[in-house]
């Protein structure tokens, strides 16, 4: 099949661009292990206030320093919904529903995820700054959606 | 001609007035929901924003898109291998789902449905939502039938030459189509229905969304085709212009069919139960539709400067001045393509998940959605449309004045609406949320001068939506009679021949299953092999 000149050069050069890009996020995922939400584990959506570690929700600082984050994200409200934390504070999130579908964004940052009813999320970060942070639902998971936020103090 | 289809024409007709209706329907709700974010309109307590929110998704992007697709579908195919023909079965398959519409549209507006077009569980709507919108989709596959049909009595008495190329596309179109709802009737047909009926306790959560995002995503180029087939097959006539070629046209078709579906999980990079590798699959997947995309980008460029140069203009400006900036069926398509370089830019950082996670359910996947099937696939409808509708009718185009301006309003009103969007979302505004102000928390203060921004936008889109409607109704009434030919595009003369192979849709059709299996076989094992615990449905709402 006969392919115009001009339409080579520009498909060869889109292909080329296309193959350099994926290899960068190849790249970055093998050597920097930058890559997605990567938690496969379930948990029974009906007992998740009796099942470990959302029978204690909250602030848990582990043996090396870093923080462990437990959150349940219920309609329409996160528990806790306050969350204090030193600058520079090293913390893993494990957040999930005993309800229905819901977002776990907080603003400023690059924690976004999805809350499933029947599986647990992570997401790690650290905060480098200090202020409030926005801590919101931003999957609608009914009437009350809107109201569905937290307040992550950094100081 | 118009005499001679006029049975044939009133099916279209009424395909092309549904998408009106729903388009015009769901533009309320739309205006509604800006107005009501910036805090200039309050949602009344007995139709609140979800509901409009649902309604609104539902009516823009399955119903108006839908109808008018499957009206186009029909219009391409009974022109181009013009016979003698029942359409027992086109009106059945209009009727099939109109019904389905009509039964998920009386549950969305009682409040009985308020779970948004993404209908995730388990957020439990009433059956007939979940029934409707599979009888829809039932719906097409009839349309679908209809098209084979079609192309079988067609190739009796034409062997061995190809396809008109318009109907390849639409074959392409509806094969891509029949194979990514195949996903979501096995959700609807196997978990939710049986489920909201009560006959199912429980739902597997993941695995209901697999199946949605299998279908989720080739939805959208299921709109992209549809523009497609007008860019490529009907555009041109508009000055007078050629198809740059034949074979790379059938090819770009060829490559959506097998690119679309096995892409879906990018729309669940932040979601737990799928691990990195097959999302990283899916990354590199996803980047494959560049390729029919920059070729499309490249004939529409090509047909445009072969065109100028015929009538002696030469250059970038000379090429873009040879075109009618003046005609409302050139200007609606010609701004969605305009519009459709910035959809592709945002596609290309919603598709890597590390950029993902900035943007993820944010505002500016509403931009992103804005500026592709509310520019592109929405402008070309409105465009094709003013040439299709006095084709029909054997009326002239009442109001081409207001016509031409609608054009030009939609495409300010999107690029007002939709810049805000996406930067809202920068921001870190959600999407789906009816307040954004979160009890006047600091971080919520960044983002409302862009909300208000998004309120102007969608005001100037409404009136354009007004004026669309005006021209829509007047020419249905106009006295004005005018005998118009349908013609679609000529290939051009230096365009080279065209390999058979590219003519066999069923055989490609087949290879983007096997493509859809091996995309989708490793995710959905691993999810298969955990240990789920059903969820419970809910109505919380």
């Amino acid at each position: 099949m006969h392919i115009h000149r001009t339409e080579r050069i520009w498909l060869t050069a889109g292909i080329v661009t296309l193959v350099i890009f994926l290899g960068i996020i190849g790249a970055a995922a093998l050597t920097e292990g930058i890559v997605p939400e990567n938690h496969v584990q379930t948990i029974d959506p009906t007992k998740v206030a009796e099942t470990p570690p959302f029978d204690n929700p909250g602030v848990h600082k582990l043996p090396n320093g870093a923080f462990e984050v437990d959150i349940i994200g219920r309609i329409f409200s996160f528990t806790p919904n306050k969350i204090v934390l030193p600058v520079g504070a090293n913390v893993t999130f494990y957040a999930t529903s005993p309800d229905v579908v819901h977002g776990f964004f907080i603003a400023d940052t690059d924690i976004n995820m999805m809350l499933v009813p029947g599986w647990v999320s992570t997401a790690s970060h650290v905060f480098k700054k200090s202020g409030s942070y926005l801590l919101m639902c931003n999957e609608y998971c009914g009437a009350g959606h809107h109201f569905m936020s937290a307040t992550i103090v950094v100081q | 001609m118009v005499t001679m289809m006029r049975r044939e024409n009133r099916l279209v007709l009424a395909h092309v007035y549904t998408a009106t209706a729903a388009l015009t329907l769901g533009g309320v709700f739309g205006l509604l929901q800006a107005l009501s974010r910036a805090h200039w309109a309050h949602a009344p307590a007995w139709f609140d924003y979800y509901r409009m929110l649902t309604a609104h998704g539902v009516l823009m992007a399955i119903v108006f898109t839908t109808f008018f697709i499957c009206g186009f579908a029909m219009f391409g195919v009974y022109r181009a291998m013009p016979r003698e023909r029942s359409l027992t079965l086109s009106w059945i398959a209009y009727g099939v789902m109109l019904a389905g519409t009509l039964a998920a549209f009386w549950a969305i507006v009682t409040g009985n449905a308020t779970v948004l077009y993404t209908f995730y569980a388990p957020l439990k709507a009433h059956p007939a939502f979940y029934i409707g919108t599979t009888v829809l989709v039932i719906g097409t596959w009839l349309v679908l039938i209809d098209i084979i049909a079609n192309i079988i009595a067609w190739r009796k008495e034409h062997v061995g030459e190809l396809l008109p190329l318009i109907v390849h596309g639409i074959a392409c179109t509806f094969a891509m189509w029949f194979i990514a709802t195949i996903g979501v009737a096995i959700e609807m047909l196997f978990m939710l229905i049986p489920w909201s009926l009560g006959w199912t306790p429980t739902i597997n959560v993941m695995l209901s969304r697999m199946l949605f995002w299998y279908f989720g995503h080739p939805l959208v180029y299921f709109w992209i085709m549809g523009a497609y087939l007008i860019w490529y097959n009907v555009v041109p006539k508009f000055y007078n212009g050629t198809v740059f070629s034949d074979a790379l046209t059938r090819l770009t078709f060829i490559l959506l069919v097998l690119l679309s579906t096995p892409v879906g999980i990018h729309h669940e990079f932040t979601e737990p139960g799928i691990s990195a590798g097959w999302k990283w699959l899916h990354t590199m997947t996803t980047y494959g539709v560049i390729v029919p995309s920059i070729m499309t980008a490249f004939a529409i460029f090509a047909s445009f400067e072969i065109a100028a140069r015929r009538k002696g203009r030469r250059g970038f400006f000379g090429t873009i001045a040879a075109l009618p900036w003046s005609k409302p069926w050139f200007t609606g398509p010609a701004f969605g393509m305009l519009l459709f370089i910035f959809g592709g830019f945002g596609g290309v950082v919603n598709a890597s998940y590390s950029m993902d996670e900035l943007v993820h359910n944010t505002m500016w996947i509403v931009g992103h959605f804005h500026i592709t099937v509310g520019g592109p696939v929405a402008l070309t409808f409105i465009g094709a449309a003013y040439w299709l509708v006095p084709r029909l009718t054997g009326r002239k185009l009442w109001g081409e004045k207001l016509a031409l301006a609608q054009t030009y309003s939609w495409f300010v009103g999107m690029a007002i609406m939709s810049t805000a969007m996406h930067w809202a979302g920068l921001l870190g505004s959600p999407r789906r949320t009816a307040d954004v102000t979160y009890f006047g928390a600091e971080a919520a203060r960044l983002w409302m001068p862009e909300t208000i921004a998004t309120a102007v936008g969608g005001s100037i889109l409404f009136l354009s939506i007004l004026m669309f409607v005006a021209v829509a109704i007047g020419t249905l009434f106009s006295r004005e009679r005018e005998e118009m030919a349908v013609e679609f595009a000529p290939v051009d003369e230096a365009a080279m021949r065209t390999p058979a192979s590219l003519d066999k849709v069923a055989t490609w059709a087949v290879v983007a299953v096997v493509l859809a299996i091996l995309a989708y076989a490793g995710p959905m094992h691993e999810l298969l092999s955990q240990h789920i615990y059903g969820a419970p449905g809910m109505r919380t709402w």
